[in-house]
C-alpha cells in the first residue's frame, strides 16, 4: 500500500490523520515519512499548474473560511501565464470568529501538512511569495509554523528554484496584532501591508488587484490543508469522503463548544448532521440541561434550534433553514441562558469589533447593545423592540462596506424570530404594573 | 509668577529621546527583509518595541517610522487600531480574559469578577505594585476549553472561578 493512498481506510480523515496529540506535531522527517511533500513533489514533477487547479476544481472544494466559495473557480480567475506578472498567496490563519477553535489544530498539530498546502497551491496559481496571515494570540502555532519552515527551506520545498525546478515560493508567517475585523479578506490585505485593517472596495477582486496591487488568493487553513490530499488522490476521492451525506465534498472540521459534556474537534464526513455532533461526539449537553438555541458555525451565523439538530451541516442545507453553516463548528445555548443575554454578548463583540469606517455599522451595533442592556435589565419599550428589527436590516448586506454588519445582525434576527418572547420578557412594566401612581392625564 | 514659569518650562521641556537598542534595531531590520515594501513590517516593528519595554510610548513612534520609512502620523494610525499594541503602560503580566460567546455561555461573568475581586482592578487597570493588567480579549480560538484566559503567552482553560488565586501564583 503506498502511503497516502485513497485505499488506506486511515485515510477517511485526511487532514487530521497525522494528529497524536500527545506526541505533538511530526518533524520534517516524520511527515514524510508518511508520505509528506508526495503531494508537492508530483504537482511540480508529474502535472502542470493547469492541472492541480483542475484537479481543485473536479473535488468540488469549497472554501472553509466561511462564505464556502468554490477554491477552483476563486483560482482560475488569477492571470496566468508568462506575462502574469508578481502573484501572491495568502492564507488566511486570524480565527477570531468567536465559537471557532479548527485552524489553530491544524496549525500546532500539522504545520508541514499547510506548508505543503501552500506550496502547492502556490504552484498551481504559479505564486512566488507567500504569507500565513496568523492572528498574534496564536504563539505556539507561530514557533511551530517557523520551526517546520526553517526544515521545510532546508530541503527546498519552499525557496528557490523548488525541487530543482526554475519555479521559486518564498514563505513567511505574518503575525498580527489583534482586531477581528483582520479576518475579513481585504482588510487582512490592508493590514498585511502595514494599514490600518479597513476593506477595501471590491471590485476588484484580489484575484486581480490584491497584496501590494498584485494578483493575490487568499484562503483559510483548512481550505488549503485539504489540497495536497487532492493532488494526490483526485476528485472522486475526495467527493466520496463525505459518504453521500451532501452535496458538498469531502470531510469538515467540525467542533461544538458551550455547555456541552466533551466539546471538541471532529474531521467528519461533510454533512454530518448537528445531532450527531452534540450527542454522539460532544456527549450531550452537560448536567442533562435541555438545548435551547445553537449557533451553526460562529457568531456571525443566524441562531437554529433543536427542530433543526437533524439537518446535514453543509452549505445549501443550513442555508435553506435561514442561518450559515459558517465555520461549522457549533456554539450550543442551554435552557437555563438568557437569550437577550447571549445577543447582548455577540453585539458587544461585534461593535467592540467594528473597524469604524461606514456609519451603519459603527454607530448601529452600540445602539443595538445599548437597547438589548435596557431588555436585560428590564427596561426595553415597544419602540426599542422596533428599533431592533429595524436595525437587522439597516446593517443588513448591502448597506454596509463589508460583511461584518451583516454577520453581526444574524444572530439577532433570529433570536427575535425565535426567541421574541424573551424580548418582550425585557419590556418595562406599565407603571401601574410596576406599582407607581399613573402619571396624570394632561387636561 | 517667576516659580509658575519656571513650572511650564518643566511641563514642556523634551522628554528623554527615545532612542531603540541595538537589538531592536537589528530585529526591525531582519523583519524589513520579508516584504517587497517596508512599511509592511510596521506592525511587527511595534510588536518588537512592545517586547523589549511591555508598551509603546508616543515618543517611540516617529523613531519606529524613521526606521521603517513611514511617516509618524501613519505609524500612529497604525500603532493606535491594533488592540495588542499597548500605548499606556501595562503590569509585568497582562491577564486577557476571553469574553466572546463560548465562554459567556460556560463562565465568563463569574470568572471576570473572580480576576477583578482577587486583583482589586478592573478592566483596562493595572494594579498598584505593577504587577498584573487586567484586559478583556475576543474568543481566542479556545472555545472547546471555555471559560479561557490568556496570561502573557500562556493560554489556560478551563478556568474556575476559585482557581483564579491559585493560577496567579505562577506570575510574579
Ligand atoms: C468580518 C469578517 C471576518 C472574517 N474572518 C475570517 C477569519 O478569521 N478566517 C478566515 O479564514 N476567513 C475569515 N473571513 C472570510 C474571509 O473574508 C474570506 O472569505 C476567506 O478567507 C476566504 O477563504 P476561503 O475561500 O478559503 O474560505 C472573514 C470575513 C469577514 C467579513
Ligand atoms: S461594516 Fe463595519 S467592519 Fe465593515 S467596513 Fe463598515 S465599519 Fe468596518
Ligand atoms: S469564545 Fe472564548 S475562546 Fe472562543
Amino acid at each position: 500500500m503506498t502511503l497516502r493512498s485513497a485505499a488506506d481506510p486511515q485515510y477517511q480523515k485526511p487532514l487530521t490523520r497525522l494528529i497524536d496529540r500527545a506526541a505533538g506535531p511530526l518533524d520534517l522527517a516524520g511527515y514524510e515519512a508518511e508520505g509528506g511533500f508526495l503531494a508537492l513533489k508530483k504537482a511540480v514533477r508529474e502535472m502542470d499548474p493547469a492541472g492541480v487547479q483542475a484537479a481543485v476544481k473536479d473535488a468540488g472544494l469549497r472554501g472553509r473560511g466561511g462564505a464556502g466559495f468554490p477554491t477552483g473557480v476563486k483560482w482560475s480567475l488569477i492571470p496566468m501565464g508568462p506575462d502574469a506578472g508578481e502573484k501572491y498567496l495568502v492564507c488566511n490563519a486570524d480565527e477570531m470568529e468567536p465559537g471557532t477553535f479548527k485552524d489553530r489544530l491544524l496549525m500546532e498539530q500539522v504545520p508541514h501538512q499547510l506548508i505543503e498546502a501552500m506550496a502547492t497551491a502556490a504552484f498551481a496559481i504559479q505564486a512566488t511569495r507567500g504569507y500565513i496571515f496568523l492572528r498574534g494570540e496564536y504563539v505556539v502555532a507561530a514557533d511551530r509554523l517557523n520551526q517546520a519552515l526553517a526544515e521545510a527551506r532546508a530541503k527546498h520545498y519552499i525557496g528557490q528554484n523548488i525541487l530543482g525546478t526554475p519555479w521559486s515560493f518564498e514563505l513567511f508567517v505574518h503575525t498580527g496584532a489583534g482586531r477581528y475585523i483582520c479576518g475579513e479578506e481585504t482588510a487582512l490585505i490592508n493590514s498585511l501591508e502595514g494599514r490600518r485593517a479597513n476593506p477595501r472596495a471590491k471590485p476588484p477582486f484580489p484575484q486581480i488587484a490584491g497584496l501590494w496591487g498584485r494578483p493575490t488568493i487568499v484562503n483559510n487553513v483548512e481550505t488549503l490543508s485539504n489540497v495536497p490530499h487532492i493532488v494526490m488522490n483526485g476528485g472522486d476521492w475526495y467527493k466520496a469522503l463525505n459518504q453521500g451525506k451532501s452535496k458538498d465534498a469531502g470531510t469538515k472540521l467540525y467542533g461544538c463548544s458551550g455547555p456541552a459534556n466533551k466539546n471538541g474537534i471532529w474531521e467528519l464526513p461533510f454533512g454530518t448532521t448537528a445531532r450527531e455532533l452534540l450527542e454522539v461526539h460532544a456527549g450531550g449537553m452537560r448536567g442533562g440541561k435541555k438545548l435551547k438555541a445553537w449557533l451553526p458555525g460562529g457568531a456571525s451565523t443566524d441562531f437554529l434550534t433543536p427542530d433543526h439538530l437533524d439537518l446535514a451541516m453543509d452549505f445549501d442545507t443550513i442555508a435553506k433553514a435561514g442561518s450559515r453553516m459558517g465555520t461549522g463548528l457549533i456554539t450550543v445555548v442551554n435552557e437555563d441562558q438568557s437569550m437577550v443575554s447571549a445577543v447582548r454578548n455577540l453585539e458587544e463583540f461585534f461593535a467592540r469589533e467594528s473597524c469604524g469606517w461606514c456609519t451603519p455599522c459603527r454607530d448601529g451595533l452600540p445602539w443595538s447593545v445599548k437597547i438589548l442592556r435596557a431588555f436585560e435589565a428590564g427596561q426595553g419599550t415597544q419602540a426599542d423592540l422596533e428599533v431592533l428589527a429595524k436595525l437587522t436590516r439597516w446593517l443588513g448586506p448591502g448597506k454596509t462596506f463589508c460583511a461584518h454588519a451583516p454577520g453581526a445582525m444574524e444572530p439577532l434576527q433570529s433570536a427575535l424570530k425565535y426567541f421574541r418572547h424573551e424580548f418582550e420578557a425585557g419590556l418595562a412594566k406599565a407603571p401601574a404594573e410596576a406599582g407607581l401612581a399613573k402619571p396624570a392625564q394632561a387636561a | 509668577m517667576s516659580d509658575t514659569i519656571v513650572k511650564l518650562a518643566d511641563l514642556v521641556k523634551p522628554a528623554e529621546p527615545f532612542v531603540l537598542s541595538d537589538e531592536e534595531r537589528h530585529e526591525i531590520e531582519h523583519e524589513l527583509h520579508h516584504y517587497p515594501d517596508s512599511r509592511a513590517a510596521s506592525i511587527e516593528a511595534l510588536k518588537i518595541v512592545q517586547k523589549h519595554r511591555g508598551w509603546v510610548c508616543d515618543e517611540a513612534i516617529p523613531v519606529i517610522a524613521q526606521a521603517i520609512g513611514i511617516s509618524a502620523a501613519d505609524l500612529e494610525g497604525v500603532a493606535t487600531f491594533y488592540s495588542l499594541i499597548f500605548r499606556r503602560p501595562v503590569g509585568r503580566n497582562v491577564i486577557k480574559v476571553c469574553d466572546s460567546i463560548s465562554c459567556h455561555l460556560t463562565g465568563y461573568e463569574d470568572l471576570r469578577d473572580a480576576f477583578i475581586k482577587q486583583l482589586g482592578i478592573r478592566f483596562g487597570q493595572t494594579t498598584a505594585d505593577q504587577r498584573f493588567t487586567l484586559l478583556p480579549i475576543c474568543c481566542l480560538g479556545a472555545c472547546d476549553r471555555g471559560a479561557t484566559v490568556m496570561i502573557n503567552d500562556d493560554l489556560h482553560g478551563p478556568v474556575e472561578p476559585a482557581d483564579v488565586a491559585k493560577l496567579l501564583e505562577a506570575y510574579a
